[in-house]
């Protein structure tokens, strides 16, 4: 059928596929979550070597600029030949792109940490894990957490390229409205990966207030 | 030596083969497609942005809303918007450019009104005092000192479309996404990585194009402390306008 004759939503569709919508919705959330976690990690182990030894961090940030400068689709075709067409290809391409927005944004949160503010602590005693994660970390939490709120919600919109690795979460629903013209799956599609977005940089911004009061009356 | 399970001499004998650089399948009529897909859509986001930017900017008014849309652009797809345009706008290049428009024009329009927004007091000031009118204030005081973070919008939206325009190959329009679409459903992996490789060099050469263009254009004053690198450094400029997708 013409997919301009369709109605936009047929919601007796929609009724029948719940279960459908919400197990590719748990997909998508299930990608991004794993993506941005191992990126967060990778990008502290990254920030450490970058501190230990500042030389490091021009090429670390330029390797991982190169790899976000690969096309997405072209990133992930590559990656089929050793890991299939599997979640591990996913995310290993996913979790790239998290890198550059993370790091650089760690690294800049870490560098605008008053230097007497560095030296009051070890003055109060604190050694270097102490200054790390109980001054250092915390005063770059808000440009670590403007990091994570781009990377979450660039990840929420890049998982839906994975369809074409047979992955994808609601961007499987987008495709295969498109391939059916089927209009109906592809707009639920598309409006759930948005909703997952907004709703998912929301969240954020409230687990940001949390942990950093402090600066809930500046802003 | 090896470049993601494909030796570099079955690389070099792809570019080598005749075969792929004639015809409507070849790289020149490709790379000519990709090329007017993203040219297009540059300067259609170029026309939208820029007057609402500078206007924005120069009355200081709606930044909350050139800021929210930067946001909005990075949580809708590029590749919903393509499958949806295509019933409306038909299949082929349309859908793909206003895919591209609307990731395009995010990174322009917060960096234009940022770039207007944050020119001195004392200029405007200095600017009004010397009897300028609105319009010689925005073209002979702003705009110029805007310039070099317009550039960066500029220069994020360029690398940002020929990335994504590869998407465009998947609703059949052409471009040099074509070679990875084709290279992943007949399973090779040489075609994928060429095909990778000619649009990551494509972005990297519109890259070091801009940045000169960017170091030529910055009036002179703001020239020697102003060094571009390789990659979009806005995040100086402006931490909250690093938008920059991978798509």
């Amino acid at each position: 059928m013409l997919l301009t004759s369709q109605p936009w939503v047929r919601w007796s569709w929609v009724r029948t596929h719940l279960h459908v919508i919400r197990h590719e919705i748990w997909q998508h959330l299930l990608l991004t979550l794993l993506a941005v976690g191992i990126g967060l990690l990778i990008t502290f182990a990254l920030a450490g070597l970058a501190r230990a030894w500042r030389p490091l961090e021009g090429p670390l940030l330029a390797v991982c600029g190169t790899l976000y400068a690969i096309p997405s689709l072209a990133l992930f075709a590559v990656l089929v030949p050793f890991t299939g067409f599997t979640t591990t290809t996913a995310e290993i391409g996913l979790v790239g792109y998290t890198l550059l927005i993370l790091l650089r944004n760690l690294l800049t949160g870490l560098d605008a940490v008053p230097a007497d503010v560095r030296d009051a602590a070890q003055g109060m005693g604190f050694g270097r894990w102490r200054l790390f994660t109980r001054v250092e970390l915390p005063l770059a939490l808000p440009a670590l957490f403007a990091g994570i709120r781009i990377a979450t919600v660039t990840t929420v919109g890049l998982v839906t390229v994975t369809v074409f690795i047979g992955q994808g979460g609601l961007g499987a629903m987008l495709f295969e409205g498109f391939q059916n013209t089927f209009r109906t799956e592809e707009l639920v599609g598309a409006v759930l990966v948005v909703a997952l977005a907004v709703a998912a940089d929301l969240a954020l911004v409230g687990v940001q207030r949390a942990l950093t009061p402090w600066t809930r009356r500046a802003s | 030596m090896i470049v993601a399970g494909v030796s570099l001499s079955s690389i070099a004998s792809w570019f080598g083969d005749a075969q792929h650089w004639r015809g409507s399948d070849g790289i020149p009529h490709r790379l000519a497609q990709h090329l007017s897909i993203c040219a297009v859509s540059l300067l259609i986001a170029l026309a939208v942005a820029l007057p609402v930017g500078i206007v924005l900017g120069h009355l200081r008014r709606g930044g909350l809303i050139a800021q929210n849309l930067a946001n909005m652009g990075r949580a809708v797809p590029s590749l919903a918007i393509l499958i949806i345009a295509v019933p409306f706008l038909g299949i082929g290049a349309r859908p793909a450019e206003l895919a591209l428009v609307a990731l395009a024009i995010p990174p322009l329009l917060t960096n234009t009104y940022v770039g207007m927004a944050e020119v001195d007091d004392d200029v405007r000031e200095a600017a009004r005092g010397m009897g300028m009118t609105a319009t010689q204030m925005i073209v002979r005081a702003e705009l110029p000192l805007a310039l070099p973070f317009i550039m960066a919008g500029l220069r994020t939206a360029t690398f940002n479309v020929i990335a994504t325009a590869t998407l465009a190959a998947e609703i059949a329009s052409g471009g040099l996404g074509q070679f990875i679409s084709t290279g992943l459903e007949v399973n090779d992996s040489v075609e994928i990585v060429c095909g990778a490789m000619l649009v990551v060099a494509l972005a990297l050469v519109a890259e070091g194009a801009l940045a000169t263009l960017q170091r030529v254009t910055a009036p002179a004053p703001l020239r020697h402390h102003r060094r571009s690198r390789t990659t979009p450094d806005q995040l100086e400029d402006n931490p909250d306008a690093i938008a920059y997708d991978p798509a």
